[in-house]
């Protein structure tokens, strides 16, 4: 299909290139509805990668990129079930979103992600699988997931390993600080810093001259340059579903729901 | 190399640009979250918006807790 409208996310193809954009009120947090809809993408991904060269990831919600993994919708499941139900339902949905962004990393197409606002945890984990970011300047990554007591589980270590220098990982999951656009692109994170409210227009630029390359030639360099780091994806589910039924998990996101202040977003 | 009033004045008028309140409804000593009415995204706004200003960086654990504009511009003076 060529253009496509969700309850979370739509996107259109124009050019040869393809547009996904996330719009999820009220930061574009990953819960089963952005998932069903990640899927419905990665099915259509064939028919796109024949009629597209570049893929652009952005969102549409002024909050940001995404804040994560929809912790509200994860809390309420779990206090619905017992333990063993609900780890056995968050490695199916670990399954399902590894799948989903295991597809998107490996897409035939060149991808970026034009960033903006929070871009954390969850969210931060879809931006990995984009061959390159772009971020705007008022960006912010992070890995937050310690301060539940749980590791990223959506592929983000093994990716950012990938990408950048093992120490600037170990700081950002061991401190869970968020980083700024400048730091980014000082770790290699960002290929790209944008002036504030110009990374998409950027985005389209780069995906415009991405076109103008022979097709074929341009998968393989990808491939080649970005091999799918799959045995440590596999190992950091086991490691995730480990740590879900520890009791520090569960007071970690009550903590975070319960939370009326103004405060969840900050350590 | 700044003095404390001169970084807490730059962020008095750059919290008070960005979040549209009377610069001279903000002290030094204001919570910050209260006088701005922000959440912790916007909280976080404001830091990134701090960060480019002052050109340093400024890791949000060394912020948490804090909610006035002083103590703000202590830590950004620790970094400059």
């Amino acid at each position: 299909m060529n253009d496509y409208m969700g309850k979370s996310l739509s996107w259109r193809v124009a050019d040869g290139i393809v547009e996904l954009a996330l719009d999820r009120a009220p930061a574009n947090e990953i819960g089963l509805a952005m998932l069903d809809d990640l899927e419905r993408f990665a099915g259509a991904l064939p028919e796109l990668e024949s009629k597209a060269s570049a893929l652009i990831l952005y969102s549409k919600q002024s909050a940001g990129f995404s804040a994560g993994a929809d912790l509200r919708e994860l809390y309420t499941l779990v206090q619905q079930t017992d333990t063993a139900s609900a780890a056995k339902g968050v490695r199916e949905f670990l399954e399902r979103i590894h799948a989903v962004l295991n597809r998107l990393d490996m897409a035939s197409l060149t991808t970026i992600a034009a960033v903006h606002g929070v871009c954390f945890g969850g969210g931060f984990e879809l931006a990995l699988t984009c061959d390159l970011i772009i971020a705007d300047k008022m960006a912010r990554f992070c890995f937050p997931e310690l301060r539940l007591g749980l590791i990223p589980g959506f592929g983000g270590i093994p990716r950012l390993k990938r990408d950048i220098g093992n120490g600037v990982v170990r700081d950002l999951l061991l401190t869970g600080r968020s980083i700024n656009a400048t730091k980014a692109l000082a770790v290699g994170l960002a290929s790209q810093v944008a002036a504030e409210g110009e990374a998409l227009r950027v985005a389209r630029a780069t995906a415009e001259q991405v076109t103008k390359f022979d097709r074929p030639t341009a998968v393989v360099a990808k491939h080649f340059i970005k091999p799918l780091p799959a045995e440590e994806l596999r190992r950091e589910i086991d490691i995730f579903c480990k740590l879900f039924v520890q009791p520090a998990v569960m007071q970690g996101l009550r903590r975070f729901v319960e939370d009326t202040g103004a405060h969840p977003y900050l350590p | 190399m700044k003095t404390l009033e001169q970084t807490t004045d730059e962020i008095l008028n750059l919290a008070a640009r960005h979040f549209k309140v009377p610069r001279a409804d903000l002290q030094a000593n204001d919570d910050f979250f209260k006088k701005l009415g922000i959440d912790s995204l916007q909280a976080l706004e404001l830091l990134t918006r701090l960060e480019n200003h002052f050109g340093v960086e400024l890791p949000d654990y060394e912020v948490a807790g804090v909610s006035d504009f002083r103590t703000l511009a202590t830590r950004i003076q620790a970094r400059l």
